[in-house]
C-alpha cells in the first residue's frame, strides 16, 4: 500500500499535466476540424429527441 | 449569521444553474438561445434545448457527433470533458450540476430516507457505465434508423434533465410542440417522475446509478487537481465521515473514490479536522 501510495504521489503531476495538455490539444484540433461548429449547429436548434418528441 | 457549508454549496449550485441557463428571455418566449456560446460545452448535464441554456450539453454533443459521423468520436467534446475532469473531477457534480441541485433539494423534503448502501446499491452503481457505453457511445455510433440516421439514445430514451429542463418549459410555451406530443414524451416524463420521486427518498439516485457524465468524471477523481485527503495522524477512525456520506463512499480506504461528488460533508463532520481539500 505504501509503495502504491508513493508511486501515485510520484506520478500524479506528470499524469495530470499530460491529460491537461492532451485535453487542450484535442479541443484545439476539434475547433480546427469543425467539431465546435457542428456542436453549435446542433445546440442552436430545438432537439426534439431531447424533449421527448422526435 | 453564519451559513452552514451545505447551504453555501447549494447557493453555489444555484449560481452555476443560473450561469448555465442565463437566457431568461427564452423561458418567457418559449425559444432557445442561438448565440455563439452554444458551441461551447458546459461541464454539466444541461440540455441545450433548455430555453435558458447558454452552452451545449457534453453528453448530447458527444452522441450527436457520434451518430452523425457513424462512430467517429468528437475530439472537441472529448477534450472538453477531459479538461473539466482533470481539473475538477466530480466537483462538477457536487457544486455545478443543475440536476444535482434539483436532487439535493428534493432530498431535503422531510420523509423516510433509504440510506443503506448494500450489495444491490453496488450493483446498481455500475449501471451508469452501461448507460455511458451503450446509450451514449455504442448505440448512437452504430445503430441507424429507417432513414439511415443515428440517434441520440441517451437523450431520447433516458435523460430526465432534458425532459424537465427543456421538454416541460418548451411544451408549456409552444402550442405547436404540444400537438406533437406522443407516447415517447409520456414514457420520458414517466422516467423523469420516477427519478424525481426516488430523489426524495434516496440521495441523488440519478447521479449514483445512471449519469454517464458522472461515470466519466468519476474516473478523473483520483488524478484531478481538486481532491480530498485524510490526514492519518489526525484520524481516529471513528468513521463519522463515512456515516455522514450520502454517496456511501468508503472514505477511510478510498477517499478519492469514483463515487465521491466532493460535497464536503465529510469535512464538516470530522471533529478532528482530519479531512481536507487538496490541490497538490
Amino acid at each position: 500500500m505504501g509503495v502504491i501510495s508513493a508511486l501515485k504521489t510520484k506520478y500524479i503531476w506528470p499524469v495530470r499535466i499530460a491529460v491537461l495538455v492532451a485535453a487542450v490539444i484535442l479541443i484545439f484540433i476539434g475547433v480546427m476540424n469543425g467539431d465546435a461548429k457542428e456542436v453549435m449547429q446542433k445546440a442552436v436548434n430545438i432537439c426534439l429527441q431531447c424533449i421527448g418528441i422526435g | 449569521m453564519k451559513l452552514k457549508n451545505e447551504t453555501k454549496r447549494n447557493f453555489i449550485q444555484f449560481l452555476f444553474t443560473c450561469l448555465f441557463n442565463g437566457y431568461a428571455v427564452g423561458f418567457a418566449k418559449g425559444a432557445i438561445f442561438k448565440g455563439v456560446t452554444k458551441g461551447i460545452c458546459v461541464p454539466v448535464l444541461n440540455c441545450y434545448s433548455c430555453p435558458g441554456a447558454l452552452g451545449a450539453c457534453p453528453i448530447g454533443s458527444m452522441q450527436t457527433l457520434l451518430a452523425k459521423r457513424g462512430g467517429r468520436l468528437s475530439v472537441y467534446v472529448l477534450g472538453m470533458v477531459m479538461l473539466f475532469g482533470v481539473i475538477l473531477g466530480r466537483v462538477v457534480c457536487g457544486f455545478m450540476c443543475p440536476f444535482g441541485l434539483l436532487q439535493d433539494l428534493l432530498y431535503k423534503i422531510p420523509c423516510f430516507k433509504y440510506t443503506k448502501h448494500g450489495k444491490a446499491d453496488k450493483v446498481l452503481r455500475s449501471l451508469k457505465y452501461v448507460v455511458l457505453f451503450l446509450l451514449v457511445i455504442i448505440l448512437p455510433a452504430f445503430v441507424r434508423n429507417k432513414y439511415g440516421m443515428g440517434e441520440t439514445f441517451f437523450c431520447k430514451y433516458l435523460c430526465p434533465a432534458g425532459t424537465i429542463g427543456a421538454g416541460l418549459p418548451l411544451l408549456l410555451k409552444v402550442e405547436a410542440l404540444r400537438t406533437t406530443v406522443g407516447t415517447l414524451f409520456y414514457y420520458k416524463l414517466s422516467i423523469a417522475i420516477v427519478i424525481v420521486l426516488l430523489s426524495v427518498v434516496i440521495y441523488r439516485p440519478f447521479c449514483k446509478y445512471l449519469c454517464p457524465l458522472g461515470a466519466i468524471y468519476g474516473g478523473f477523481n483520483n488524478v484531478a487537481f481538486v481532491r480530498l485527503k485524510v490526514n492519518e495522524d489526525k484520524c481516529v477512525s471513528c468513521k463519522a465521515c463515512e456515516s455522514a456520506c450520502d454517496m456511501g463512499v468508503d472514505i477511510l480506504t478510498n477517499i478519492n473514490s469514483t463515487e465521491c461528488i466532493r460535497c464536503g460533508k465529510c469535512i464538516d463532520t470530522c471533529k478532528q479536522g482530519a479531512i481536507t481539500r487538496t490541490f497538490k
